[in-house]
């Protein structure tokens, strides 16, 4: 098992290089980094001593050592839009995204396994049938139609939740929206928007998944065991669903970082999305790289710790060495 | 047959499955009982119908299947039409089953330890401690070395006949009256099958559980029951003593099956004594469903259906015995 570890960690870290690496090229090859720092009328002296001052004149190697080195205190540099270091600007917004992102995320997971576990155990329901055709309608409608008809509908017509924004924050290390409830009301519409196609997703997941383990000899044989449905249902079939599950929901909450890049814009939501789309607009390259690079981190760390799951829950990889079973 | 109400009575038993094209009559009339501690055999062919009687008596037959007449009454009460949380509580304390596949049988994200304090507390009013030292007393029953050290691992530990020991305790834990057994070593390697059913016939004798043994091996049946009941298209064609039916059997289906008895273990699932194969359940004949395969069938055979009749100490449903046994 620690082997496994090792590896998966040295792959993580070949993936940051990689990322790194496209994000480091960002500079040179979108723009010219001087221009971009003293302005068009520079002499060309000028120009000398800051490509020296930035060391763009050393080899390429040691260029993107130093990035890295630097990326890795967290340093990316000043945002050319808004003249503050990178990280204050990213750390500004990280919060609003992530709070974003985890109530959807919990909202997915809180409501879309218990309805797959539902639609699964009775699939002939009509109550089963209504929901799939609807988680239908969720997978197939834009994310920006849902926002604008939520909006439509709970703050325009209905008057009931705000509609853009993050309205009040409670400072609690970072400013947060999840300690009050005036805070809470602004993020309701946007987390919604957010989750409803990794919500529809999950519940056809888990309902599929749920369908094929009820099938399993080992289930019928708990059942002639006389085991009450409860431990049938929840205990040994549902937990034989989780590894796909669990894989699922971590390529998902990587899927859900993107999709922000929407809700943000649709609700004006003040996070990393909204702030990566003015980046662009600016071509404000030290933020995109960063976010590249924050971004990449992220999926990282949320498979590392799928691949720990996995350990926990089955006992098969626990025990044979994990080799076998790579994704 | 002594006793006036046996443990396990069918009657009449018919099970259906409702398709677009109809009606499938998959049991069709199956009457037979079994009394306290006795073993009774079930053969026949693959398809006969001898998992879905099992799968009924136990309640547990899968929609769109359902019994569609009969009764089935356990200790003298119908048992078919019970609620299920009534016929729930019935499966593993008084009627318990074992499966053909050990390798699928066991939860694979659970320790065997669980699956069993599970079961024990299930149906026994057990604390958690208790539950343990039953579960590591019914591992080292079945024949599970250093019980108290494996009881903690994980099925894909164990190997095949391993597992199987391991699904007999499970089968066991609350010390039921009756054991279904559907093909217990089918699976198996060839080598272990013998052990695996001597070891389910000394529980069962020591424990006095009566078990519903389902083979098509009539090798098993020859060592291990007392009485047989032979299947054939959803009914039981020839039902008595083992002896008498191994021994002098009256049935030509039942001769057939003879041929296939070489060894305990054998595993016939194609007999070759027997032209042809079973019938679909769309196709079976008009008369006896056994008649195209028949090397004595009669005119009568092909439209008339005969129904079971005692026999010299067993019951025939064959028109060659329409008498009480008169004809040889
Ligand atoms: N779900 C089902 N739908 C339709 N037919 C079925 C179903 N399950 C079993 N059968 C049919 O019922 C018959 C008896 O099956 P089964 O009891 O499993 O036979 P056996 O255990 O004797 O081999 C077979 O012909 C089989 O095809
Ligand atoms: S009834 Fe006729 S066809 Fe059927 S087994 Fe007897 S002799 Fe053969
Ligand atoms: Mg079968």
């Amino acid at each position: 098992m620690l082997a496994f570890i090792v590896r998966r960690l040295f792959q993580s870290i070949l993936v940051m290089l990689a990322v790194g690496f496209i994000a480091f090229s960002l500079f040179n090859f979108v723009g010219d980094p001087v221009n971009n720092m003293v302005g068009i009328e520079a002499t060309i002296e000028e120009r000398e001593r800051m490509a020296k001052a930035l060391g763009l004149n050393d080899p390429f190697p040691i260029q993107f050592a130093r990035f890295a080195g630097n990326a890795l205190r967290g340093d990316f540099g000043q945002s050319y839009r808004l003249s503050v270091p990178v990280e204050e600007a990213i750390g500004e917004r990280l919060p609003a995204t992530l709070e974003l992102v985890f109530v959807a995320a919990v909202l997915a997971l809180a409501i879309g396994v218990p309805l797959g576990v539902y639609t699964g155990l009775h699939r002939e329901g009509a109550v089963s049938r209504l929901l799939l055709t609807t988680s239908l309608i969720g997978i197939s409608l834009p994310t920006f139609l849902i926002g604008i008809l939520l909006i439509l509908t709970f703050s325009v017509w209905l008057g009931w939740l705000p509609s853009f924004g993050r309205g009040v924050t409670v400072n609690i290390g970072w400013e947060s929206n999840l300690v009050s409830w005036e805070g809470f009301r602004s993020i309701i519409l946007p987390s919604v928007t957010l989750c409803l196609f990794q919500l529809t997703l999950l519940m056809r997941l888990v309902r599929a998944e749920m369908l094929e383990v009820l099938r399993t000899d080992y289930i019928k044989f708990a059942r002639a065991r006389g085991l009450t449905s409860r431990a049938v249902n929840f205990g040994h079939a549902l937990k034989n669903t989780l590894v796909p599950v669990i894989t699922i929901t971590g390529l998902q909450i990587g899927s859900l970082i993107a999709f922000a890049i929407i809700t943000e814009t649709v609700f004006q939501w003040p996070g990393m999305g909204l702030l990566f789309l003015q980046a662009i607009q600016f071509v404000d390259i030290p933020v995109m790289a960063a976010y590249l690079c924050l971004v990449a981190f992220i999926f990282v760390v949320i498979n590392l710790i799928v691949d720990l799951l996995y350990y926990v829950i089955d006992p098969r990889l626990r025990l044979d060495g994990g080799a076998a079973r790579a994704h | 047959m002594t006793d006036p109400v046996p443990l396990l009575q069918v009657e009449g038993l018919r099970v259906e499955f409702p398709t677009r094209r109809g009606v499938l009559v998959a049991v069709d009339g199956v009457s037979f009982h079994i009394d306290a501690g006795e073993v009774l055999g079930v053969v026949g062919e693959s398809g006969a119908g001898k998992s879905l009687t099992g799968a009924a008596v136990i309640g547990l037959l899968e929609p769109p299947g359902r019994i569609a007449s009969g009764q089935i009454r356990f200790e003298g009460q119908r048992i078919d039409n019970l609620r299920p949380e009534r016929m729930r509580r019935l499966r593993g304390r008084s009627i318990a089953m074992v499966f053909q596949d050990p390798l699928t049988s066991l939860n694979p994200l659970y320790s065997i330890a669980r699956q069993l304090t599970e079961t024990i507390r299930t149906h026994l009013d057990l604390d958690e401690a208790a539950a343990r030292k039953r579960a590591i007393e019914l591992l080292d029953e079945v024949g599970i070395p250093a019980a108290a050290r494996r009881i903690d691992e994980y099925p894909h530990q164990f190997s095949g006949g391993m597992r199987q020991r391991v699904v007999i305790a499970l089968a066991l834990a609350a010390n039921p009256k009756l054991i279904i057994a559907d093909e217990p070593t089918t699976a198996l390697d060839v080598s272990i099958q013998a052990q695996i059913i001597a070891l389910l016939k000394r529980l069962c004798a020591e424990h006095g559980t009566a078990v519903m043994l389902v083979t098509h091996d009539m090798g098993v049946i020859a060592e291990t029951a007392d009485r047989v009941a032979v299947m054939y298209a959803g009914r039981i064609v020839e039902v008595g003593d083992v002896q008498q039916v191994i021994g002098d059997a009256r049935h030509p289906y039942t001769h057939g099956l003879m041929g296939s008895i070489p060894m305990i273990g054998h595993d016939v699932e194609r007999l070759v004594q027997i032209d042809g194969a079973m019938p679909r359940l769309t196709e079976i004949p008009a008369g006896c469903a056994f008649n195209p395969r028949c090397p004595r069938a009669l005119p009568r055979c092909r439209s008339e259906r005969p129904e079971l009749v005692s026999a010299a100490g067993a019951q025939v449903a064959c028109w060659l015995f329409d008498g009480a046994g008169s004809d040889r």
